[in-house]
């Protein structure tokens, strides 16, 4: 007899936007659109992050992401990659939203917001980013914000409006994880902690870094509400079973952090019971 | 006249509209946002947004990203 249920999994709130899914991913570096689009359909993630670029104006033939993706299937999150100040970051907002507009997707009204420091780092600036926000927030964007991991920006970002930070993990596509885990939990106690000011609702996505499914785990462990990864997908050696283990990963860490976790300690404590050993005990 | 398309130079008929522009370019229907000088112009304005000389536009599409 079997009794295994599917695990219950309470949405994704991020502002107006339910998802039923805890992980978001992106669809960027995939090797062919079919695998990117298997690979979303294997994650569970209900919402997926795409970029805006320039039309390629002499060479627009051939599949593109709009062919590849069942748009009805998925909220679309669109980013500001690739902007290095906050004037840009929102005027590419501004773009994507048109983009969905046209496109019918609910979409239109959140934004992926990054603005980035420089090309080798792609750490988010702190300055540019906090102006891009509240510009943002004040044109009528949910702000989803790609951070550090730094504590005190993110209480700022929360304070101009953002519905959500988002700290890396570690530098975009670098695949080592979460670097700080103390610095996550420190964001997590100072946006969610009613205690130092925070609100339990507030919603604490952990962005960028992200290279394997106990990375994943260990974000939801320390109380993320949500992961967004792309690269540590869409360039494992077979996405789509990588797809399958980071959703599962997510969904691990969700009940791994509500169950409790024991303490830790430096010596054992045996799980079986001392009395009725029919052997000596040494020491005893 | 001169205008500027995704950073390139477009020799454009005076007094085109967007939509000319956009059908010269074989973009004619498909889903893009479109900046004017770093405005964005609306899909319902683009039939009575003019086009003049020194314009910069700014043709966007979705693609993949995280």
């Amino acid at each position: 007899m079997t009794t295994c249920t599917r695990p219950d999994i309470a949405p994704l709130q991020l502002g107006p936007f339910t998802l039923d899914s805890r992980l978001i991913v992106g669809t960027g570096k995939y090797e062919t659109w079919d695998i990117m689009a298997e690979a979303l359909e294997a994650s569970g993630a209900s919402a997926i992050t795409v970029a805006v670029r320039r039309e390629r104006l002499l060479d627009s033939d051939g599949r593109s992401l709009l062919d590849a993706v069942d748009l009805a299937r998925y909220t679309v999150l669109p980013n500001t990659a690739g902007c290095f100040d906050a004037t840009d970051a929102v005027r590419v907002a501004r773009l994507g939203r048109e983009l969905l507009d046209q496109l019918g997707n609910a979409g239109k009204d959140w934004v992926k917001l990054e603005v980035l420091g420089d090309k080798a780092t792609l750490l988010p600036d702190p300055v540019g980013t906090l102006e891009a926000c509240r510009e943002l927030v004040a044109d009528g964007f949910s702000v989803l914000c790609y951070s550090s991991d730094d504590p005190i920006m993110a209480v700022r970002l929360r304070d101009a409006g953002a519905t959500s930070v988002m700290p890396a993990g570690s530098p975009i596509g670098s695949g080592r994880g979460i670097a700080n885990p103390a610095a996550i939990r420190i964001i997590h106690d100072l946006l969610k902690d009613p205690a130092m000011g925070g609100d339990p609702s507030y919603p604490l996505v952990v962005d960028a870094g992200v290279g394997t499914p106990s990375d994943v785990t260990l974000a939801m462990e320390l109380g993320a509400d949500g992961v967004l990864l792309n690269t540590g997908i869409a360039h494992a050696k077979h996405p789509v079973q990588m797809a399958r283990a980071m959703r599962l990963a997510c969904e691990a860490g969700w009940h791994g952090y509500r169950a409790g976790r024991i303490g830790t300690k430096l010596f054992a404590t045996a799980s079986s019971p001392w009395r009725g050993t029919i052997n000596v005990i040494p020491g005893e | 006249m001169q205008i500027t398309v995704n950073g390139e130079p477009l020799e454009i008929d005076d007094g085109s509209t967007l939509p000319a522009v956009l059908a010269m370019l074989g973009l004619e229907g498909k889903p893009c946002a479109v900046e004017v000088n770093a405005a964005v112009v609306p899909k319902a304005e683009h039939d009575s947004c003019t086009i003049h000389a020194g314009d910069v536009i700014e043709i966007v599409t979705l693609v993949g990203g995280g």
